[in-house]
């Protein structure tokens, strides 16, 4: 018998109580049960970061933490990052500089992207690489995907 | 893959959680941040039938600094330690080190306790707790036992942690004037495990010197670290480095990792602080 535990969280500014399988990664709650299919799921262990999503303001694996462990938490993921500061600006530099190419690493990319420009990271290339080095683009696109973050951050600061 | 079914408690206290694990035995694994622990299980490697979740456990977390010493909770995060002035302050080593532990994401969760009660052999802060002497704080069935790092790790993932025993606290000396050190790591890429990595603390002309990622645990080298003292070249003291039992796997050779060993301590040395 799976074992279940009921949980209430915020997920992009919305209130969610719901039973869970205790075993239930934290992104398959949100992709099959609410329904957020924009985290999304590569490795399973922590390696690819295309799930990363931000929990209580700080980013996060969301395969490395269980549903059950978000209870009390605020859950941002890409669909609640769209409408958020820079996220706008990030993602319009994402498709002006061609930084996404399938898609796939892009909600993880710019969850990642975000917590560096948020903590006042500057327009360099090797500290932006060395920052998203747990983020795989299987697509190879890394210096469009730093271009943007640069453009994002240089457009951003006086 | 994802994990098999477990049960899941999040006790409220630090009694709570210990009689949890002492009723359910070597079924039981206590959960700190997660960051190893979970993709063991998904990778179904780790198999507990009870998750005991440490996250509300007041009494494993604060930061609490003395004159002399440092008393940092098993529960506090990497990037806890990262933030808090009086770590970065007592401890400049963590300061080194931080930066090369994983990502971002990763340090927001993983915990200086976890890692060190799950000693892999590739992992920072083992090595970081031999370089400075750190005494473990541990509490179980039997009361509370402090015992010094170089007795804590006995093998591949091995500690000197008993069924039902957690790691409530680390004890770290706080750097003097006297002293300096000094951290490297070689990995393929940024945040990866390293392939060889070495943390030093040197006090006037004494050296203790970890080495991680090479062997089946963290490890000093006595020997090495005499040759150090006695003002012996670095490169004539890498010769001690032959008594280290290097891991020989895909990743690279044994004598690789002997050769990245001796650079990464020759590194550390050059880029000694302050």
């Amino acid at each position: 018998m799976t074992r279940t535990a009921t949980i209430s969280l915020t997920v992009n500014a919305e209130l969610v109580t719901a039973t869970v399988p205790v075993r239930q990664n934290l992104v398959d709650f949100l992709r099959h049960d609410l329904g957020l299919t924009g985290s999304h799921v590569g490795c399973e262990h922590g390696v690819c970061g295309a799930c990363t999503l931000r929990v209580d303001g700080r980013t996060v694996r969301s395969c490395l933490m269980l549903a059950v462990q978000a209870d009390g938490c605020q859950i941002t993921t890409v669909e609640g990052l769209a409408d958020q500061g820079l996220s706008h600006a990030l993602q319009a530099a994402f498709t002006r500089r061609n930084a996404l190419q399938c898609g796939f690493c892009t909600p993880g990319m710019l969850a990642s992207a975000l917590s560096y420009i948020d903590a006042g990271g500057d327009a360099d290339r090797d500290a932006i690489r060395a920052h998203l080095s747990g983020n795989y683009c299987r697509c190879t696109g890394y210096q469009s995907i730093v271009d943007a973050i640069c453009d994002t951050i240089q457009e951003s600061r006086p | 893959m994802k994990a098999p079914d477990f049960d899941y408690q999040r006790p409220q206290t630090l009694d709570a959680a210990l009689a949890l694990l002492a009723a359910a035995g070597a079924d039981a694994m206590p959960l700190a941040g997660g960051q190893s622990l979970m993709p063991m299980m998904n990778f179904r490697v780790a198999n507990p039938g009870l998750l005991v979740d440490l996250a509300d456990v007041d009494a494993l977390r604060g930061i609490t600094r003395t004159a002399d010493s440092i008393r940092i909770g098993a529960m506090t995060s990497y990037a806890e330690l990262d933030a808090s002035a009086d770590v970065q302050q007592a401890v400049p080593l963590f300061g080194l080190a931080l930066p090369h532990i994983a990502h971002d994401a990763i340090r927001n969760r993983g915990t200086i306790g976890g890692s060190l009660a799950l000693a892999d052999p590739a992992a920072e802060m083992p090595a970081l707790a031999l370089a400075l002497d750190a005494k473990l704080e541990i509490t179980g069935p039997d009361g509370t036992r402090q015992i010094a790092a170089d007795d804590f790790f006995q093998g591949y993932y091995d500690t000197a942690l008993a069924t039902g025993e957690l790691i409530v606290a680390i004890h770290i000396k706080v750097m003097t004037p006297d002293q300096s050190c000094g951290f490297q790591e070689l990995t393929q890429r940024h945040g990866d495990y390293a392939l060889a990595g070495a943390a030093v603390m040197r006090t006037r002309s004494s050296h203790r010197v970890a080495f991680f990622g090479v062997a089946d645990r963290a490890v000093r080298v006595v020997a090495l670290e005499q040759a150090l003292n006695d003002g012996i070249p670095v490169a004539d003291a890498l010769t001690h480095l032959s008594t280290i039992d290097f891991t020989n796997d895909q990743k690279a050779s044994a004598p690789t990792r002997q050769r990245l060993a001796g650079v990464a301590l020759t590194r550390a040395l050059k880029g000694m602080i302050p």
